[in-house]
Parts: C-alpha cells; sequence; structure tokens
C-alpha cells in the first residue's frame, strides 16, 4: 500500500530539498551566493622506496585574489597518515578533520594503529553520500603495517590507487613532472627531490598555485612534517616604505560615557 | 589580462604595466609589456583582451602618424586622448574590451594622464590604475598621493623618484594578492627631454 501523503516518503535515502530553496533564491533578482574560498593548488604524492612523499603549495584563492599565503595544505589524519586536500578550503579541512577524529576513536576501539585503507573509506562513503556537493579532492598518503598506500579522492566519493598522483588545478603541470622523471623505488632524497619539482612546476606555471611547497615525508619509523621545504617564490626587494605619523587621522568627535548602573557581584 | 597604472607629476608623467599575459589559470607568456609609444613624449598603457590590445595600437600608431603627415607636426596628448576616445565610441556595440591609460606631457609641459573604459569615456586625473588590479592599486594611491583620509598629512609636491618608488611598490603589492599580476614591471619615465623606460622583475608565481 502506498503512501498518499508525498511529504512523508523521505525517510532514508537522500534528502535534497535545499538544493530546491537554494535555485529559488539564486533565480530571484540581485541575489547571489557568497563565492567559497578555493585552493586553486597545487598537491601530489608519491610512493618511494620507503614509505610516502606528499607535498603542496601554499596559496589560497578567493576568486582572483590571493586569500591566504601561506596556508597549510596537508592535513593530519593519524601519527602515519596524512591527507593533502585541493578544492573548497572550508570542505577539505573539514572532511580531513571529521575522519581524523573518527580515526582517533577507532584506534583507541581497536588498540591498533590505523590502516590507510581506513580513512580512505571513511573518506569516499562520506563523499558519495554528498554526491559532490562537498568540493574535496585529496591526495591521501600513508604507512601501516602492510605498507605504503597511496590514493588519489575525488569529490563525488571516487578513489584511484596509484604510485604517483596530483590534483588541484596545478595537477597538470605536477603530473607532467611525475610523468617525465618517476620511477618505482626511489630514495627518499630523489622521491622529495621529485615532489619538491613538481609543485613547484605547479607553483610557476598555474596562476591558482603559488608561494611555498610543503613537504610530508611517512616511512614506517617516523613522520616527517617539513612547512616551508621550498620557498619556491618571494616578495622581493620593498621600494618604499609607507609611515604614518601620528595624528595623521583626523579625530572629528569624542565623547565619552559612563556606566553608572553596573552592578558587580562577587561569587 | 594585465595592469595599467599612470601618474602625473609637475613636470614628468609616468607610466608603469606588469609583463605577464594571462588566460583563466595558465600563462602564456612572461614578457609581454602594455606599454606602447605613440610619439616622443606620450605611452598608451592598453591591458585587457591582448587581440585588442594589439589592433587598438595598431589603429593608434597608424593614426597618430597620419596625423604627423597631415599637419606638419606631433599630435598633442589632449588630442590623442579625443581621439582614442572616438576610436573607442566608434565600435560602442561591439567594443575592443581594453583599458586604456593614455600618459604623457601637455601644452604646458605639465604631467597629463588620460584614464579611459572600454567604450571610450575619458577624464583627464593625475594618477589612474586599469586593468586586472587596479582595485587593489588605485586605493593606496588615493591614500599617497591624493591624501585620502589624510586630513593632517603635509602636502608635498610629488617628485619623480617619489614617483617611480611608489609605483614599483604598489605593483608588487599587487602581484602578491592578484594571480594575473606578475613576472615584472615595465617603467616609462616622460619628461620633456624624452622617455626613460626600465624592467623590474616580480613575483613569477
Amino acid at each position: 500500500m502506498e503512501s498518499l501523503d508525498g511529504e512523508e516518503a523521505h525517510r532514508g535515502g537522500f534528502s535534497f530539498e535545499n538544493v530546491h530553496r537554494n535555485a529559488f533564491i539564486s533565480g530571484r533578482a540581485n541575489v547571489s551566493f557568497p563565492k567559497p574560498m578555493k585552493t586553486g593548488t597545487t598537491i601530489a604524492g608519491v610512493v618511494f622506496k620507503d614509505g610516502i612523499v606528499l607535498g603542496a603549495d601554499t596559496r589560497a584563492t578567493s576568486g582572483s585574489i590571493v586569500a591566504d599565503k601561506n596556508c597549510a595544505k596537508i592535513h593530519y589524519m593519524a601519527p602515519n597518515i596524512y591527507c593533502c586536500g585541493a578544492g573548497t578550503a572550508a570542505d577539505t579541512e573539514n572532511v580531513t578533520d571529521m575522519v581524523s577524529s573518527q580515526l582517533q576513536l577507532h584506534r583507541l576501539s581497536t588498540g591498533r594503529d590505523s590502516r590507510v585503507i581506513t580513512a580512505l573509506r571513511m573518506l569516499t562513503q562520506h563523499l558519495f553520500r554528498y554526491q559532490g556537493h562537498i568540493g574535496a579532492a585529496l591526495v591521501l598518503g600513508g604507512v601501516d603495517f602492510s605498507g605504503p598506500h597511496l590514493y588519489c579522492v575525488y569529490p563525488h566519493g571516487s578513489s584511484s590507487i596509484l604510485p604517483f598522483v596530483t590534483m588541484g588545478s596545478g595537477s597538470l603541470a605536477a603530473m607532467s613532472v611525475f610523468e617525465d622523471r618517476f620511477r618505482p623505488g626511489m630514495e627518499r632524497e630523489e622521491a622529495m627531490e621529485l615532489v619538491k619539482d613538481a609543485i613547484r612546476s605547479g607553483i610557476f606555471n598555474d596562476l591558482g598555485s603559488g608561494s611555498s611547497v610543503d613537504l610530508c615525508v611517512i616511512t614506517r619509523e617516523k613522520t616527517e612534517y617539513i612547512r616551508p621545504h621550498d620557498v619556491a617564490s618571494e616578495r622581493g626587494e620593498k621600494a618604499m616604505q609607507f609611515s604614518y605619523q601620528p595624528g595623521t587621522t583626523a579625530v572629528l568627535s569624542e565623547s565619552r560615557v559612563t556606566l553608572d548602573d553596573v552592578i558587580v557581584q562577587t561569587v | 589580462g594585465g595592469t595599467v597604472l599612470g601618474v602625473a607629476g609637475e613636470d614628468f608623467a609616468v607610466i608603469a604595466s606588469d609583463t605577464r599575459l594571462s588566460e583563466y589559470y595558465s600563462i602564456h607568456a612572461r614578457d609581454v609589456p602594455k606599454l606602447f609609444r605613440l610619439s616622443p613624449q606620450m605611452v598608451l598603457g592598453c591591458a585587457g583582451f591582448h587581440g585588442d590590445v594589439l589592433t587598438l595600437t595598431k589603429e593608434m600608431n597608424m593614426a597618430t602618424q597620419i596625423y604627423e603627415y597631415e599637419h606638419g607636426r606631433t599630435i598633442s596628448c589632449p588630442a590623442t586622448a579625443e581621439m582614442l576616445s572616438k576610436k573607442l565610441y566608434y565600435r560602442r556595440f561591439f567594443p575592443f574590451y581594453t583599458y586604456n591609460v593614455l600618459v604623457g606631457l601637455d601644452a604646458e609641459g605639465k604631467g597629463a594622464v588620460y584614464g579611459f573604459d572600454p567604450i571610450g569615456s575619458f577624464e583627464r586625473e593625475t594618477f589612474r590604475a586599469s586593468g586586472s588590479a587596479a582595485s587593489l592599486l588605485q586605493p593606496l594611491l588615493d591614500n599617497q598621493i591624493g591624501y585620502n583620509n589624510q586630513p593632517n598629512a603635509k602636502r608635498e609636491p610629488l617628485s619623480m623618484d617619489k614617483a617611480v618608488a611608489l609605483v614599483r611598490e604598489v605593483f608588487s603589492c599587487a602581484a602578491e594578492r592578484d594571480i594575473h599580476t606578475g613576472d615584472g614591471v615595465v617603467i616609462s619615465v616622460i619628461t620633456k627631454d624624452g622617455i626613460k623606460e626600465s624592467f623590474h622583475p616580480l613575483r613569477a608565481d
């Protein structure tokens, strides 16, 4: 027997009521939604002989303006797992924080170190549930008991397993460096140099990426979070200093209000 | 893409542009200045859609040359401004997508800066920033040259050195925060003795 009440039939499954509301609002004149800050970004990761190297640039853009010249795009997930984030900044920040918390609770519950595949499942299932509306494109990497793992996570909830990955607006620039010079089983220094150069390629050739290179090297023994690893682009010498004498800003009027009726209570 | 800036002084004028040519998130070229010399004492800064920039500057070069042949003397800066305005308005319904700043010396030898919109509305000003980083540069110039929000500051006449240093500094600031501005800045200083050009590198990221 089918329910005659159409509204009530929304139990379970996906509810996208707000999509209709948003479309209605944006259809009206003079109303536009605020633009979320995107990271622009070049992020990359490689698997090398002893583990994983993750890299990221440090520019966050809001339209064509640089909102943050030195933001951190390599997010902590677990002591042995880190995640680079590209796309909408709030989304990458919150989704990695959320999964990081869930992983910690899981570690306490199981009494074991986290596995990278666990983080992957949690991320992909969450992102799929939101059908791509959470704009998080991630490079997830870490080393667990079964070895090094590197994954690429897309906003709609799919993932790829690859020995080298790049994401973000600068991904093509970075990938061209990887396709040229990657080989399996590299040494640590070579892998770090390769990722640094890939991110640098994004920094200089992609307008959405810039400033410096952050690296994270994860091995079985330890994790090294190097921020910054390479200050690729700096401001340069200032041509002049701006200074303002005290009194430059005119005080047009001043008024004082004494608060007579404040009651002080000690507890 | 690109940013242009013009500043007028008592007996000189300065015009500068960045040298980056970009489209969406890519860089086409890092060494494309947007300054075009129209006469020994006049430079046109032209930013925006580069195809129209090239066509418009070609037309302006031709027009100023023809003026010389027909009148036997170099065209003056105010006259060029009027001509440019007409050229732009002629295309009122299929505009040149260009942001123009014309800089030179007026009849009395004082610095002149004319700022234009894409369809030819123009005004003579002391300083004008135009192009992608205009909204970053113009307020800073309003404050430093126009003494906006500085009612008690001592007004000093703008010296050539201060003008050039200010232009270099504001471009450096713009390159920090505007992704389309960078690579380098070309500065042309116009005096009665001619035009002196200098190049200064900017962030390449």
